[in-house]
């Protein structure tokens, strides 16, 4: 590291670091990349589908150059009881029409593609430091040190994950309480290529993506995902920290019963696991997100909370990067005009705020507190469960019809109509 | 079916292990004065905390590092940091 000052210094490789890295260096600023990991995606991990057609905006037809797993056609949302489980499961070919709306993709591979991206365009990459602070003049941030070394930059922009120490450090956040996270486990399941497609009624480069609610967090707030890679599935649950808290079970076993539930289990077997791992998932929304911006810094992806999970899908990696674009523009203007100041830099807060970001954010804004409902995590699976048993169990006796197998099955899982019209209501209204 | 314990998928992982370096080191003080619960022993993925005689211990070589304890924790209960700079979990999957 040098005493010469850069334009900026990015801190975290993930989407959001690796994009907003890319965008400024195109723009000509000197601009550091600082991973903790040996290379970008090293420390990555996620629970869900690259909504990527943000990602096409900045460089286009990416999929091609970059390593995509699988181009998700098939988008499902599986209930499960102990036992049974029930699948609302949307197929179409138009979802292979490019740009494509999803693709799956390995962390490990894809953010390494990523940052070599931002390489080419004129980035510094520096792997293998961990930024130990924050670098002050007054109330500016200058710059980052790292064990004795020390890096000074216009502005220091935080892209270091759901934890950022960096935000909290700068005081633009407080210590995050365990309402707003949740605690997100998965493992890499390898399978031959020709057992996923057959498996999941899958052509060619085509895949799947699951959410499931019900049982498979044991009535903790929660749910899990499932999607195909090419050569292997990715599984996991993301559990609501609180919640877990309060009801002292541990997490290695919750996902141990998620993995033998007989319709996982099913689409799992025989596979191989490769890789276990653990994620800290920001979940309270427009909540949780910290002040974004300060003299000389500020804070994107993941750091800055944007993420949305609304039952049907989860979304992460699309936010972190419409941020990183945001924060570009911003601190690019900022370098025009010489000006790395709180009123300068508030220009990405602004940009933000126009962007599909914050407009998403604002639009489930009261999904994470309806998806603390324990009636979603147990008795509507039992419910949805019933209901679909009744309709297809013939066993020569009068078949009742559907309006009173549902009364029936509401009422035999002690649901009241006054929580179905309150569900569904404030369903209607986060959803 | 059989599935691997916890210790058995971190077998599987791969580390960059940094001996002599813990990044994690528990205050057992701060455990006993303000926690009831133990949260940590239930909400590890990579179950690195134990209690062994009456003690919290950390066996911080098998970190996932998702920070889930110093959220669940009693504040100053951890002093919980990433791994120097180029080690700890490696993640070739993601």
């Amino acid at each position: 590291m040098s005493d010469d000052k850069l334009d900026a210094i990015v801190v975290g490789a993930g989407v959001a670091g690796c994009t907003v890295a890319l965008l400024l260096a195109q723009e000509g600023l000197e601009v550091a990349l600082i991973e903790r990991g040996p290379f970008p995606g090293s420390k990555n991990l996620s629970g869900g589908v690259l909504y990527g057609q943000v990602l096409h905006q900045i460089i286009p037809n990416f999929w091609k150059k970059a390593p995509v797993e699988r181009v998700i056609t098939n988008q499902a949302v599986t209930f499960l009881t102990e036992t049974d489980s029930v699948s609302l499961d949307f197929k179409t070919p138009s979802f292979l029409q490019k740009p494509y709306n999803a693709v799956s993709v390995l962390r490990s591979k894809f953010d390494r593609w990523l940052g070599e991206q931002a390489e080419k365009a004129g980035a510094i990459l520096i792997p293998g430091i961990k930024v130990e602070r924050l670098i002050r003049e007054e109330n500016r941030i200058i710059g980052i040190a790292a064990g004795q070394e020390e890096m000074f930059a216009d502005v220091v922009i935080a892209a270091d994950g759901a934890n950022s120490f960096l935000a909290q450090e700068a005081g633009l956040r407080q210590r995050i309480p365990e309402e707003h996270v949740a605690v997100g486990i998965k493992e890499v399941i390898a399978l031959p290529q020709e057992v996923i497609e057959n498996r999941f009624r899958l052509e060619g480069n085509e895949g799947s993506a699951f959410n499931i609610v019900g049982s498979a967090t044991q009535g903790i707030a929660g749910g899990g995902f499932l999607y195909t890679n090419q050569e292997s599935i990715s599984i996991g649950l993301v559990i609501q920290l609180a919640d877990l808290v309060q009801r002292q079970k541990k997490v290695s076993e919750i996902f141990d019963q998620f993995l033998n539930h007989p319709w996982i289990a099913s689409l799992i077997k025989g596979g191989k696991v490769v890789e276990y791992g653990a994620h800290l998932v920001p979940e309270a929304g427009l909540k949780m997100i910290p002040r974004l911006f300060m003299d000389g810094m500020v804070v994107i992806g993941d750091a800055a909370g944007l993420t949305i999970n609304n039952g049907f899908w989860v979304r992460g990696m699309d936010l972190a990067i419409g941020s990183a674009i945001a924060a570009a523009e911003a601190v690019v203007k900022a370098h025009q005009n010489r000006d790395f100041s709180a009123e300068s830099l508030a220009l990405y807060r602004q940009k933000l705020e126009e962007s599909f970001v914050m407009a998403d954010l604002r639009t489930y804004a009261h999904a994470p507190h309806f998806m603390q409902n324990a009636r979603l995590y147990k008795r509507y699976p039992q419910v949805v469960s019933e209901v679909f048993r009744q309709i297809y169990q013939q066993d020569a006796s009068p078949h009742q019809p559907l309006r009173q197998i549902v009364r029936d099955a509401v009422r035999s899982n002690n649901l009241s109509l006054l929580d179905l019209v309150k569900d569904f209501w404030n369903g209607g209204r986060a959803l | 079916m059989n599935r691997l314990s916890v210790t058995e998928r971190l077998a599987l992982n791969k580390y960059e292990l940094d001996d002599g370096h813990p990044h994690i080191i528990v205050n057992n003080e701060v455990c006993e004065a303000e926690c009831k619960i133990r949260a940590c022993l239930f909400v590890c993925p990579a179950n690195v905390y134990s209690q062994q005689n009456g003690k919290i211990v950390a066996d911080w070589a098998g970190c996932l590092e998702c920070g889930t304890c110093t959220v669940a924790c009693p504040p100053e209960a951890l002093h919980w940091e990433y791994p120097r700079g180029g080690f700890g979990i490696l993640y070739r999957y993601g």
